[in-house]
């Protein structure tokens, strides 16, 4: 029998059975002549743990909802017959319960006695992880002998090796299944409890699984009785997590065993933020267990966040400094101390030569908050300019544009657990499924329990139609009229009488509400004129209107769909209107939800990473916030905006910026333009690249830092909800120093004077200058967790939701949302959009999962073409193809499919040999240069290879990652 | 790399463009919050050194849209990298004060 071992220092989560219960009512019982008081429709089960009475259980998990299958959590009852299930019997006033007795106990044994016989555990005995609740009830319940024998007719016999995959007699046995790469499926030790198939379904939503046969034949399957790594299974590992034996193991567990110490951090992959218990042996990170405490993902993850950290350990790390004259020399490894002294000695040399704002930084919207704060603190205290700037320029810079016109601030409005109370979820321009999988699937659990679906995108989505999902309107309109769909359902709204007047007359100006119903009440703006221009049926629009603004609650979610287009922030703006003008706003399961995809995007923006605002949205132009940075850091601050990423590498071009530190952002691969990009960089002086790799940028870098990962420092991240995490370290810097100390040694050495020596005291500077930081610290969220900023006097454990009794600008602002078509458009050259994506597997350019086991599900980018436009070219499925902008031309494998429609393409970017940036154009967002990612105007044509640029592109690649000491790497 | 050399676009084209794109925005406005709204926009966003080019632009009569035009006299003239850097309480760098010469 395996037996957990005692580990003190892993964080042990209380398994309580069944999920809490909501009501208000309490009710009070005796359990083993205990009182316990728990909320009506609590299970006895859970009353019992919650009195510290824990009751033997195989079947029941408080991730899911009870299932009374095991017959282990049997109990007796006063004044009732028989032995219920405690977890499927809901506790009563004055109930008396008892869970142990001779005859409870004769029960229990007597049913782990037949699972036994059908479950001969693991190899051997010494064979076991020590994983297994299995193991751990059978010994709780005093089980001591087996008289059915284990010659169960689905697994081997014990005496005949019992060593599945080595071939069997028995007619039922299935071998062991090892196609995931990260968790391995023992048929042989299922127990049928069926906690992995409602798992899948209840808490992922994909439904992969079952359960097939009936008596020794029955166990689970994926899938049409497939390999997991054939089937439909995402690899959230949900399953893993919830099966009570080895059945369903993670393979590193099973290589090296069970962790020994462990702590809860932060996801360092997507915005939804997933708290996760770090687990570590020797040194290693044995496995990454979601934390049921973790507010944004209550116990939940998917497969890049719980199992897509081996990029960490990955050979490719770069562990030390380098430095080289020009970008076509091979790399010197040198000390951190030279490293730092030259790169200090070149931007001093720089500022110089060409002047006080010919040197930048960029901020990484994944490392933590406290680092991105340090960059930007060095470019202002120690460059003496405002040229910073972050990765959100490229993404969401037109949420904190758009939102903060209309509404005051610049963020979401709701916290996730807010979709629980939603009744029509609005999708724009996202993909949650792929792209923020864990909030997909707390979003599809409330679909299913019966909540209205829109989805607006060019793309018919797994959102669109999936599993038990069905979007009730989805509009596919044609990429880059968001602007003129938004403003028609404002329209319907407006002509229909559909608004909330009294929400409008309380909270916002009524005048300009006016001046805007009088705007979208144009005809131009009606769903029959837009129908055609957008490509959308008339009635879709009205129908999704009507839903939207009549359905009861209404929360709006969108993504980079929304904000990376010429109008993006216009479109923001549109979204807003709409939240408004029906009173979606200030409650749970409504409001206006930018979907983030970086871990710390949100934490980059709100550390004043933008070149125009210190921290917290303060414009750099306002004396009064400057006064508090200047008293604090000694030095006259300039009240003039930076560039922004974009303007640096024009100004890069024309010569007057010639040096940059960019700390764990790949700009050569994530922006748009590529050849812009490399032109803009190769004109500089003094290229520092502070990463884990040597990513694409760094072939134009002449320093090279190495980068800590999220395992490797303390800090925070804030998710897309506002939400503070903590990152806590669980193994040193791989490469001496955690990111912060980097940057702290870097200014130094250009002669500022910091001295931090944990990131607890930049967090405390933060929260001393301000305001909806006030009240952070890590004493705080070590003490409660999280918590949402605003986190002040007034609101001392933070705010789950925005604007609840006003907006933070005082009244909400209606803005006028005139359509302007983008200048890229289709012609005769060109005469296809392409649009651009993510899928599940891979995370953003790459950099991290493409080094992991991922690279299973998405090796390639594929070029997604609907078969009306591959047919007219000629073209057949898998065929390589050339994509050719008036930017560049690249080639990719064709993947045809009606998911798009004709007329659009679409790929993902996680691969920097497809390089999809060298397609996309150097148009932008009027507000915020936020590039238009999303509307390319392409030609697609069949294709003998890579093309010239590839072809080039991958030899100065090359190239430029030779490192002298070692002889060319990678 | 061949068919788009022809396509690259100069900071000072993306300067216009960029200014227009702006006040195709605020053209649905009222005519006092379109000045106001485009001359604001770019005080709040654009770094000195691209308003200089952007005065630079307007004298030399580009392409600007009439709002645009309209809204220059709100428009902050940046002072010179000198100044700038004297503000600061610096000495001024070399090269800024070689730009500030002309």
């Amino acid at each position: 029998m395996n037996i957990k071992a005692d580990f003190p220092s892993l964080v042990e989560e209380i398994d309580y059975g069944t999920p809490e219960s909501r009501a208000q009512k309490q009710v009070t019982l005796s359990v083993d002549g205990r009182s316990i008081t728990v909320p009506e429709g609590t299970s006895i089960m859970r009353a019992a743990m919650e009195g510290g009475v824990e009751i033997p259980k195989l079947c029941a998990t408080d991730m899911l909802d009870s299932f009374g299958s095991c017959r282990v959590c049997l109990v007796e009852i006063e004044g009732r017959g028989g032995t219920p299930a405690s977890c499927t019997t809901p506790v009563g006033e004055g109930m008396v319960v008892r869970t142990q007795s001779d005859r409870l106990d004769a029960i229990r044994r007597g049913v782990m006695e037949l699972y036994v016989s059908d479950h001969p555990t693991g190899w051997n005995e010494k064979a076991g992880t020590g994983a297994s609740e299995f193991d751990t009830v059978a010994k709780s319940v005093g089980l001591t002998e087996n008289r059915y024998g284990v010659e169960g007719r689905n697994h081997v016999k014990q005496e005949d090796g019992v060593a599945p995959g080595h071939g069997s007699l028995a007619v039922d046995y299935i071998a062991r299944d090892e196609s995931n790469p990260y968790f391995t499926y023992d048929p042989a030790q299922c127990i049928v409890c069926s906690r992995c198939v409602r798992a899948c379904e209840e808490v992922q939503g994909t439904f992969a699984l079952t359960i097939e046969g009936r008596g020794f034949e029955s166990r689970m399957v994926a899938g049409m009785h497939e390999d997991f790594i054939a089937s439909e299974c995402v690899s959230c590992g949900a399953c893993v997590q919830a099966c009570p034996t080895d059945a369903l193991r993670e393979k590193t567990v099973l290589e090296k065993g069970m962790p020994e110490r462990s702590a809860v951090t932060t996801c360092a992959y997507c915005g939804v933020g997933c708290s996760f218990k770090a687990e570590v042996k020797d040194d290693e990170v044995i496995r990454m267990m979601p934390y049921k405490d973790g507010k944004a993902n209550h116990g939940h993850s998917c497969v890049k966040g719980r199992f897509a950290y081996g990029y960490a350990t990955h050979k490719d790390r770069i562990l030390s400094p380098m430095i080289r004259e020009k970008i076509s020399d091979p790399w010197r490894e040198v000390s951190w101390e030279e490293a730092i002294a030259h790169t200090a000695k070149e931007f001093r040399r720089i500022q110089y030569q060409y002047g006080r704002t010919s040197i930048g930084g960029i901020t990484s919207s994944r490392c933590t908050n406290e680092e991105t704060y340090l960059v930007q603190k060095l470019v202002r205290q120690g460059f003496r300019n405002n040229n910073v700037d972050t990765c959100a320029r490229v993404c969401h810079s037109p949420t904190g544009y758009g939102l903060g016109q209309t509404y005051g601030t610049s963020a979401g409005t709701q916290d996730f657990d807010s979709v629980e109370f939603t009744d029509v979820a609005v999708i724009i321009g996202a993909n949650p499924v792929s792209a923020h999988p864990v909030f997909a699937s707390r979003l599809k659990k409330r679909l299913r329990q019966g909540a209205k679906l829109i989805v607006l995108d060019p793309r018919r989505t797994e959102m669109v139609k999936s599993a038990h999902i069905e979007a009730d309107y989805h509009l596919p309109l044609k990429p880059g009229t968001n602007v003129a769909v938004l403003t028609s359902l404002a329209h319907v709204i407006v002509t229909e009488g559909l608004f909330d007047e009294a929400f409008i007359r309380e909270r916002c100006d009524w005048t300009e509400f006016q001046d805007w119903a009088s705007f979208v009440a144009l005809p131009e703006n009606s769903p029959e004129i837009v129908g055609k221009l957008s490509g959308v049926d008339p009635e879709l629009i009205r129908g999704a209107a009507r839903l939207y603004a009549k359905g009861g609650n209404g929360a709006i979610y969108y993504g980079l769909g929304v904000t990376e287009h010429s109008q993006g922030s216009t479109t923001v703006m549109a979204i807003a209107n709409l939240a408004m003008a029906t009173g979606n706003i200030g409650r749970p399961g409504v409001g206006v939800n930018p979907l983030r995809g970086q871990n710390n995007v949100q934490g980059s923006c709100d550390m004043g990473s933008f070149p125009h605002e210190l921290p917290g949205y303060r414009h750099i132009s306002g004396e009064a916030v400057r006064d508090i940075y200047e008293s604090l850091w000694g030095v006259k601050l300039d009240d003039e905006p930076g560039l922004r990423i974009p303007n640096m590498l024009d100004a890069a071009v024309d010569g007057s910026f010639k040096g940059i530190y960019i700390q764990g952002e790949d700009i050569l691969q994530s922006d748009p333009d590529t050849k812009h990009v490399a032109g803009g960089l190769a004109a500089m002086e003094c290229v520092v690249v502070h990463d884990l790799f040597l990513n694409e940028t760094a072939n134009y870098a002449h320093v090279f830092l190495p980068g800590s990962t999220f395992l490797e420092k303390d800090g925070t991240f804030t998710n897309a909800e506002r939400r503070i995490n903590m990152v806590r370290k669980v193994l040193e810097p791989k490469a001496r120093y955690a990111d912060w100390e980097a940057t702290q040694e870097l200014a130094r050495a250009i002669g500022l004077d910091w001295n931090y020596t944990h990131p607890s005291q930049i967090m405390d500077e933060i929260a001393q200058t301000t305001p909806s930081f006030a009240n952070v610290s890590f004493e705080l969220l070590d003490r409660v967790g999280s918590v949402q900023w605003p986190c002040n006097e007034k609101a001392p454990l933070g705010t789950p939701i925005m604007h609840i009794d006003g907006f933070v600008r005082g009244k909400g602002k209606f803005i006028r949302t005139e359509y302007v078509a983008t200048d890229e458009r289709t012609g005769p050259r060109f005469p296809l959009l392409l649009t651009t994506g993510r899928i599940l597997s891979q995370y953003n350019v790459g950099a991290q999962t493409r080094r992991t086991d991922n690279v299973m599900w998405h090796s390639e980018d594929r070029l997604e073409i609907h078969p009306h436009d591959a047919e007219n070219r000629g073209l057949r499925d898998g065929d390589w193809v050339r994509l050719t902008s008036r930017s560049g031309e690249t080639t990719l494998r064709a993947l045809i499919t009606d998911r798009v429609s004709p007329g659009v393409v679409y790929t993902t970017f996680h691969h920097p040999d497809t390089q999809a940036n060298v397609i996309t154009t150097d148009f932008s967002d009027w507000a915020t240069n936020c590039p238009e990612y999303k509307v390319t105007a392409v030609q697609v044509g069949a294709s003998n290879g890579p093309s010239d640029w590839q072809r080039e592109y991958d030899e100065q690649a090359r190239n430029s990652r030779r490192i002298a000491s070692l002889q060319a790497a990678e | 790399m061949s068919h788009d050399e022809d396509h690259i676009t100069s900071t000072s084209e993306k300067l216009v463009r960029m200014a227009n794109q702006i006040a195709a925005f605020f053209h649905s406005k009222s005519r006092e919050e379109g000045v106001a709204g485009v001359a604001e926009h770019i005080n709040k966003f654009w770094e000195p050194r691209m308003r200089r080019q952007f005065f630079e632009l307007l004298d030399s009569g580009e392409g600007f849209d009439e709002l645009v035009v309209a809204a220059s006299a709100r428009i902050k003239r940046p002072i010179t990298p000198a100044e700038a850097d004297l503000k600061l309480g610096l000495k001024p760098f070399p090269a800024d004060a070689a730009a500030s010469q002309k």
